[in-house]
């Protein structure tokens, strides 16, 4: 007999991914309202090892699946499983983090159950038994408040928008075997390969982002904002200019057409902070901002506001970050 | 070789939002074709140009949503089917992903659905893979390019980004590909496109064309609801200036940033 609150543990070539981690911590709370303990999905190649750590971040039942149609994330066979096992075991919500991987396997089960679905959701609540959430709308704009009239609830929860649980060694949980339901003949996407940028920060999951835009002139430029980042152990972000103006790759851009993030300080250098950039950028918690103009809009959202020249501020504050951090 | 592009008609990304009596509106500002489409309408075009494929653009939304057709036609697609209809109000993504897969199936001969990552209004980005879904299609979202187009094969090569860097991923055709900024830069409509658009009739489907099962669309056939949408909380506090040699302001920062424990 399995939980009411189901969580999907995403992994990606053995590591959990944070959101996954954050995802189980707010299934553990929300079981604590809904009652009974969480059941954690596990889907995978040669995964049964993260059972525990699993289990440690608050799952009480591991429905572990480990077979080679598992073995990188597919929508089509993570979604039949998913479904399969949510029709015969009926639970009441089914949580993800809300990164490529969970937007789609969500979207997909969604269907196959006839079930509500909520993507992108920074709060969830339980009133008069309802599970509701708060998720941004019209680019985090406004913020909406979502119910549901269909059961089970699949959400998808926005990355570093929820805490993630500390480990507890002492917790014990099952683990149940589950078969996939999916045949390797039956699933049309076949993964070829990946081209993993080794040794960067994800924008989705980090903590401290610095990033450029129109004020840094050119490819060159960025060379100030890496070395900032690289002092602060943060990930590169980028403004639409730049990122048009080909100075930076696209998988940089924060931003409408872009990612949205929240970390806990977001440094914007040369960027004016266009409504378009707001709407990637403006849940995080502390904004710096450095630009010539002292009119920038980008000056409205920040904590802290540098009017100068980027070229000479970043290398001064890369200095003083290195020393304060002992690096 | 037929490709269709689902669009939607959104308010203009610069626009001012407010919330009055529980509705969104947006003053003065003008009703646009959804950002993230534009790229999907690019590579449509583009799949014409190359493979002589016929363009399909396919929206679902009220009369005004015709606007946004035309946009599609003045940029190269072929024909512009717009469903609307009142009974069909308040649908949800999933309700929204119903409609839009019967219409594809209507259309019958289709080898390939473009998207758009998602709309900048409802912001859920569920529609393309539940399309996908209902179809029982391959499913290609967050794709930055198609790498080959097999057709005798009838396989499809994309590369897709996800959050550890690009995946290279083949399938089947059909499929339902979700694009994301990186795949093109969409073109301006062409003058002659504009005004070949101007003159173009656009089909309309009502729900019964489209033989809609009522208990599954509107808002009464939807899954979820918004009881409330509102503005967003007025960021705390207002914005330090540090001032001084670049130096001292490195040195204000750290303090503060340490003092506030984010760093």
């Amino acid at each position: 007999m399995s939980h009411k609150t189901w969580v999907f543990i995403e992994q990606f070539q053995g590591v959990i991914a944070p959101a996954a981690l954050e995802a189980l911590g707010e299934a553990r709370r929300l079981a604590g309202v809904l009652g009974g303990g969480v059941t954690a999905l596990l889907f995978g190649q040669g995964v049964e090892g993260l059972a525990a750590e699993v289990v440690a971040h608050g799952a009480d039942e591991v429905l572990l699946a480990d077979d080679a149609t598992l073995a990188e994330f597919r929508a089509e066979p993570f979604a039949a499983l998913l479904a399969q096992l949510a029709g015969e075991r009926q639970p009441e919500v089914i949580l993800a983090g809300a990164t490529t991987r969970g937007r789609d396997l969500l979207g997909m089960a969604a269907v196959d159950l006839n079930a509500s679905a909520f993507a992108d959701v920074t709060d969830v609540s339980v009133a008069d038994g309802q599970v509701q959430a708060t998720r941004p709308v019209y680019a985090g704009k406004l913020l909406a408040t979502v119910a549901a009239a269909r059961r089970p609830v699949l959400i998808s929860l926005r990355p570093r928008a929820f805490p993630k649980p500390e480990p507890d060694a002492a917790r014990t949980g099952r683990v149940e075997m589950v078969s996939p339901v999916m045949a390797e003949d039956a699933i049309g996407t076949k993964i070829l390969d990946y081209v993993v940028e080794a040794g960067r920060v994800s924008l989705a999951d980090a903590r401290i982002i610095v990033s450029g835009g129109r004020g840094v002139g050119g490819p060159d430029g960025f060379a100030p904002v890496r070395d900032l980042a690289e002092a602060l152990g943060a990930a590169v972000g980028a403004s639409r200019a730049a990122v048009d103006a080909g100075w930076i790759p696209y998988a940089h851009q924060v931003g409408q057409t872009g990612r949205t993030v929240a970390p806990d300080l977001y440094i914007a250098a040369g960027i004016s902070g266009a409504i378009q950039h707001q709407a990637g950028m403006r849940s995080a918690k502390t904004i710096v901002a450095i630009n010539k103009d002292a009119d920038a809009p980008i000056f409205k959202l920040a904590r802290y506001g540098i009017t100068g020249d980027l070229f000479v501020i970043l290398p001064a504050l890369t200095a003083e970050f290195k020393q304060r951090l002992g690096k | 070789m037929h490709v269709v592009v689902c669009v939607k008609q959104t308010p203009d990304s610069a626009a001012r939002l407010s919330v009055e009596n529980g509705q969104v509106t947006w003053g003065d500002s003008s009703l646009v074709v959804n950002p993230w489409d534009d790229y999907a309408i690019e590579e449509a075009v583009r799949l014409k140009e190359k493979h002589g494929a016929k363009a399909t653009a396919l929206a679902f939304g009220p009369e005004s949503a015709k606007e946004a057709l035309k946009t599609c036609l003045a940029m190269g697609c072929d024909e512009a089917i717009l469903i609307s209809d009142p009974s069909l109000d308040g649908s949800d993504a999933l309700a929204t992903s119903y409609i839009l897969a019967q219409a594809i199936r209507k259309l019958g001969d289709v080898d390939l659905v473009l998207f758009g990552k998602q709309a900048i209004d409802g912001d859920t980005g569920l529609v393309p893979i539940a399309v996908a879904r209902r179809l029982g299609w391959s499913p290609l979202t967050y794709t930055i390019k198609i790498a080959a187009l097999d057709l005798a094969a009838q396989t499809i090569t994309a590369e897709r980004l996800v959050e550890q860097g690009k995946q290279v991923v083949t399938s089947r055709l059909p499929a339902v590909v979700g694009t994301v900024k990186d795949i093109n830069e969409p073109r301006y409509p062409s003058f002659m496109g504009i005004r070949k658009a101007a003159k173009a009739v656009i089909l309309t489907w009502s729900a019964a064309d489209l033989g809609l099962e009522a208990g599954q669309v509107g808002a009464a056939g939807s899954a979820t609801h918004w009881p409330q949408v509102y503005g967003l909380p007025a960021r705390a506090g207002s914005v330090e200036m540090l001032t001084g040699t670049p130096a001292e302001i490195a040195v204000k920062l750290a303090d503060r940033l340490l003092a506030d424990k984010v760093i």
